[in-house]
């Protein structure tokens, strides 16, 4: 399956539109705000474009994960190939794009949410330049990170994702940014630290003879390292179930975990949020979490399916701890940005525990659930936003009867939190439920002390409807107004998506059905 | 005999340049005595010249002056770096301000830069101990006059009295362990040294030689414990030579080390895989402590300061750690590492000096607290300044990420497991003082009565010279491998 426009494969056009559009924004005069704020959004409208055509021709009975064959759209160039010496072997690292279904989703996601934070920060008025161009930088990370099948070009992507992000909270955040930023960074990094080592282990550990030559060459190709006939006899992680693939398998599992982030590695993520601009906040709970769930499944479980197999209840239980210790949390907040923080832990405490299930009612369940919790938190973020611009509070207790005056918002406001709360009908209600249902199967009892969590999230989710929409108005909130058609564009996707979701969710669920379903057996029914 | 020599003389072009630069200098000083930057200019253009005569010695492998030094690609490779630097570091001192009440001393202050470019050429090509250790010294002569060179500045004065004493000891040290090791092996050649090393049992007298001369030349490359010198120098001396001090000549001495370790102690066994000689020294993991040392101290002490030159100075006692791992690897790979290092090394720390240079011309301060605001007010140096020191920590995609990955995978390879997971801490540790330059440039608001402020083109020039290597080789590093590979190969190997 191909598709090209201009000769350049969709993969790169959606990867590198992006920056192409930082170019154009750098290039722009910094007065000249509205045509900065008119570029961003048409890039990242363009990307939406790209992503609904990829939906189209998505073929969604092709398997994927570990065979070049099974992925779609593939775009595989040599990057940087050095010769053969007799002292270093050949030196090979690809341009390698591909996606399958495991990825589709998220390609969706990210090209959505892109968009619909570009439309939300037009509230930005400091550096406006600086903002869009960090920003088009940060959509680009993510997007590779969604689209790389090279070990190389993966981390590339995941290490350039935290710069922006650095400056994005540091220059446009709130009081306490610099340390929030600076958390933020660190925690990361010493993640993509470990990683980076793995990767080096990995690398050292594989190589594929070559087609022609027949000579073995070591290779960042990450399909290549989930077939353990590739690994070099006597290498660090050749083997199974030996002690250094039990701590490679750790070592990325600590830095996909401090991503999504789960219990305990979880507290960089509320000073995130807190201090983010909204729109960032958005990208952050949207797209930025669910790389730790995606890396987990496209390299910790194939590549190491032994370690996995090995850690999975271990997996099970973090998925658990987080869920009920998110939730806990949540309910103890009274600020609005940090409560949809701890409930963003408590969701991603969800996936990791559908994952962890390894079979395909929980797997299914755990990616449909990074989709749909990107959705309901990008609402939530943006509700909150839209109170914080106009009053500059997210105090909980600050508000109250906004029902009375914001009836719009209390109508969008009411469909993000039910369906946080996962109230049938609603989309984070199908993915729940798929997800505990495949932890039942797998876990009767973590399954069933998760979702104790849920009862929590009612509390805290109820409580705070009424302590915002319902009860008497206070003094200071006496004429806001209610959303603009600006706000109204960026909910009403997002809204309909909830619903849709909720009501059918077969489309979301074909896309990525026959991928997973292979990717449990990959992982469970070893192949040597 | 004389054939020889002749021969020999051929092979000396590029260094018989640089001589004819250092008394050139001086005859123009004394006949034009108002125009000050000449010698600058004499020198860039012999750096050139000389940079010229490398590219014609490429691919030729030979010794020269009875095995005294040797002319071959490993040799090519380093005097390559060494004149990228030397060129830089020129264009940098034609700008430094700290340098303009001496301008009538000013073609001293070139003259002795040549000087000790040609001290560092020997230091890379010399094959006999005598030659390393006069190679040695030259250089060393060199540096203790330039980094005293602003002498009404006592804090120059004083780094440069402390470099002596320190330099001078060190020296007797290495001079004292070439003479054990001469005793020893009856030589003073090194492959004659390494025949006879491969023939012997280890002893205590022997363990004692090398680490003397670790010693001596760990002084020159600042590895810990024989880093203490290091910090008041760097902070003393006039930015240029710092940044002279901290890139070539750092990178001149690990190269010396290397070839001494690489022809003397190491060897093929019966199978032709690599061995280390004397049996029975474990030489690499001494290398190996004192690189974990280096990264540790060097790192952790960045940390607490303020003065951007003592804290580019410890982050250089790092980065000399980190190089220090592909040394004790010392396989083909490990060596290979070094290289790739040196090559990025060079750019991202030459231009973190460069900016550091820049801003204490403009705003008189080398304070790091200083800088804050600094990024609305000269955007584009400032982003610079963060591309290098980003580059400095490792991240992709710049330059200073795939230096970084290939040490990392050398030692990973070799098996330094324990090695590369220090690094690993302490990379991170690292990220904490080069992000705070940038968090105070761009953090924080500038006072409402400071404007912008605008560097003039040669300036801009410059820094695009050094911010392109760093950006392009970060994504594409396929001529440099090259490069390395073809330049790996030394002469009698």
């Amino acid at each position: 399956m191909e598709l090209q426009f201009l000769g350049i494969g969709i993969l790169t056009w959606i990867l590198f539109l992006p920056v192409a559009g930082m170019i154009l924004i750098l290039l722009i005069p910094g007065e000249r705000i509205q045509a900065i704020r008119i570029t961003a959004t048409a890039i990242t409208g363009l990307q939406v474009i790209l992503a609904a055509v990829i939906f189209r021709h998505f073929d969604r009975g092709i398997e994927g994960i570990n065979s070049i064959e099974g992925f779609q759209f593939v775009e595989q160039f040599s990057w940087i190939t050095v010769e053969a010496v007799p002292w270093f072997g050949r030196i090979e690292i690809f341009y390698f794009l591909g996606i399958d279904g495991l990825s589709v989703l998220m390609i969706m996601l990210t090209a959505l949410i892109g968009l619909i934070g570009a439309i939300s920060s037009w509230t930005i008025t400091k550096q406006v330049k600086g903002y869009f161009a960090l920003y088009m930088l940060l959509i680009t990370g993510m997007m590779g990170v969604f689209l790389a099948l090279d070990f190389f070009l993966f981390f590339i992507f995941w290490e350039v994702m935290l710069l922006p992000m650095y400056f994005l909270i540091g220059i446009w955040g709130g009081p306490r940014r610099e340390y929030a930023a600076i958390k933020f960074f660190l925690y990361t990094f010493v993640g993509g630290i470990l990683m980076m080592l793995v990767m080096l282990a990995l690398y050292f550990s594989v190589a594929v003879p070559d087609p022609v030559t027949g000579e073995l060459v070591h290779t960042f190709n990450l399909l290549h390292m989930m077939n353990p006939a590739y690994y070099v006899e006597g290498s660090l992680l050749a083997g199974v179930d030996t002690t250094w693939r039990y701590v490679a398998w750790m070592a990325l599992f600590i830095n996909f975990a401090i991503k999504i982030p789960l219990f305990p590695f979880h507290t960089w993520l509320p000073d995130a949020h807190v201090e983010a601009p909204t729109p960032i906040s958005v990208i952050l709970a949207g797209v930025l979490l669910k790389l730790g769930t995606y890396g987990l499944l496209r390299i910790s479980f194939p590549i190491f399916p032994d370690g996995t197999m090995y850690f999975m209840i271990f997996m099970a239980v973090l998925g658990m701890i987080s869920i009920i210790y998110g939730a806990f949390c949540a309910l103890a907040q009274d600020d609005f940005k940090k409560l949809i923080a701890y409930s963003s832990i408590s969701h991603m405490g969800i996936v990791v525990l559908g994952i962890a299930a390894l079979n395909t009612q929980g797997m299914v369940g755990g990616v449909l659930q990074m989709f749909n919790h990107g959705i309901i938190t990008a609402v939530l973020f943006l509700m909150v936003g839209v109170v914080y611009d106009r009053t500059g509070k997210r105090g909980l207790n600050d508000f109250g009867g906004l029902a009375n005056q914001m009836p719009k918002y209390t109508g969008i406001a009411m469909v993000g939190m039910f369906a946080a709360l996962g109230l049938p009908g609603l989309n984070g209600f199908v993915s729940e439920l798929f997800s505990f249902l495949g932890a039942f199967e797998a876990y009767r009892w973590i399954a069933i002390v998760s979702v104790f969590g849920i009862i929590i999230t009612a509390g805290y989710i109820l409580w705070t409807l009424q302590r915002v929409f319902l009860g008497k108005t206070p003094e200071h909130l006496t004429n806001l107004k209610d959303l603009t058609t600006r706000e109204l564009v960026c909910f009403i996707p997002l809204v309909i998506l909830i619903i849709l979701l909720g009501v059918y969710p077969s489309p979301a669920i074909e896309l990525m059905n026959t991928s997973l379903s292979y990717l449990v057996q990959v992982v469970t029914v070893p192949a040597y | 005999m004389t054939e020889h020599i002749l021969e020999s003389i051929g092979l000396f072009i590029p260094e018989i340049i640089l001589v004819a630069a250092f008394c050139a200098i001086i005859i123009f000083d004394l006949l034009l005595k108002k125009r000050t930057q000449v010698g600058g200019w004499i020198l860039l253009a012999a750096l050139l010249l000389c940079g010229i005569a490398l590219a014609a010695q490429w691919g030729i492998s030979s010794s020269a002056f009875f095995e005294m030094i040797v002319i071959d690609p490993f040799a090519l490779f380093f005097k390559f770096l060494l004149v990228v630097s030397g060129v830089f570091i020129i264009l940098f001192s034609m700008q430094n301000e700290e340098l303009m009440p001496y301008k009538s001393r000013i073609s001293e202050y070139y003259m002795l830069i040549s000087g000790m470019m040609l001290g560092m050429f020997l230091m890379v090509s010399s094959t006999n101990l005598l030659m390393m250790y006069l190679a040695f010294e030259m250089t060393s002569i060199s540096s203790y006059v330039l980094v005293g060179f602003t002498k009404k500045s006592i804090r120059s004065a004083e780094s440069s009295v402390k470099y002596i004493i320190f330099g001078s000891v060190s020296s007797g040290i290495l001079i004292y362990g070439i003479s054990l090791i001469y005793g020893l092996t009856g030589s003073l050649n090194i492959f004659e040294i390494g025949a006879a090393m491969s023939a012997m049992e280890s002893t205590p007298v022997f363990s004692m030689a090398l680490l003397m001369v670790v010693t001596g030349i760990g002084f020159k490359i600042a590895i810990v414990p024989f880093h203490f010198w290091a910090p008041d120098v760097y902070e003393g001396a006039p930015i240029t030579i710092t940044a002279l001090l901290a890139v070539a000549s750092e990178i001149a001495a690990i190269t010396m080390l290397i070839r001494f370790f690489r022809i003397s102690f190491t060897g093929e066994d019966a199978s032709g895989s690599f061995i280390m000689i004397p049996e029975g020294i474990r030489w690499d993991m001494l290398l190996a402590i004192l690189a974990a040392a280096t990264m540790i101290l060097g790192n952790l002490s960045a940390l607490w300061q303020d003065n951007i030159k003592r804290m580019l100075a410890y982050s250089s006692i790092a980065h000399a750690g980190y190089i220090m791992m592909g040394v004790v690897v010392m396989t083909d790979q490990g060596i290979s590492a070094v290289m790739l290092y040196a090559f990025m090394y060079l750019f991202m720390n030459l231009g973190a000096f460069y900016v550091a240079m820049l801003f204490s011309n403009k705003f008189h301060t080398e304070s790091i607290e200083a800088y804050k605001g600094l990024g609305y007010r000269t955007p584009f140096a400032a982003i610079a300044f963060t591309v290098f020191l980003v580059s400095l920590t490792g991240l992709p995609p710049t330059a200073g990420f795939i230096a970084k990955l290939y040490i990392f995978g050398a030692a990973v390879n070799a098996g330094w497991i324990w090695l590369v997971l220090i690094a690993g801490v302490m990379t991170i540790v690292s990220l904490f003082y080069y992000i705070r330059v940038a968090r105070n440039m761009f953090l924080y608001k500038p006072d409402e009565s400071a404007g912008p402020v605008r560097f003039d083109n040669a300036t801009l020039a410059v820094l695009v010279l050094l911010l392109a290597p760093v950006l392009v080789l970060g994504l594409y590093f396929t001529p440099v491998l090259e490069f390395i590979q073809h330049s790996l190969a030394m002469y009698g190997m």
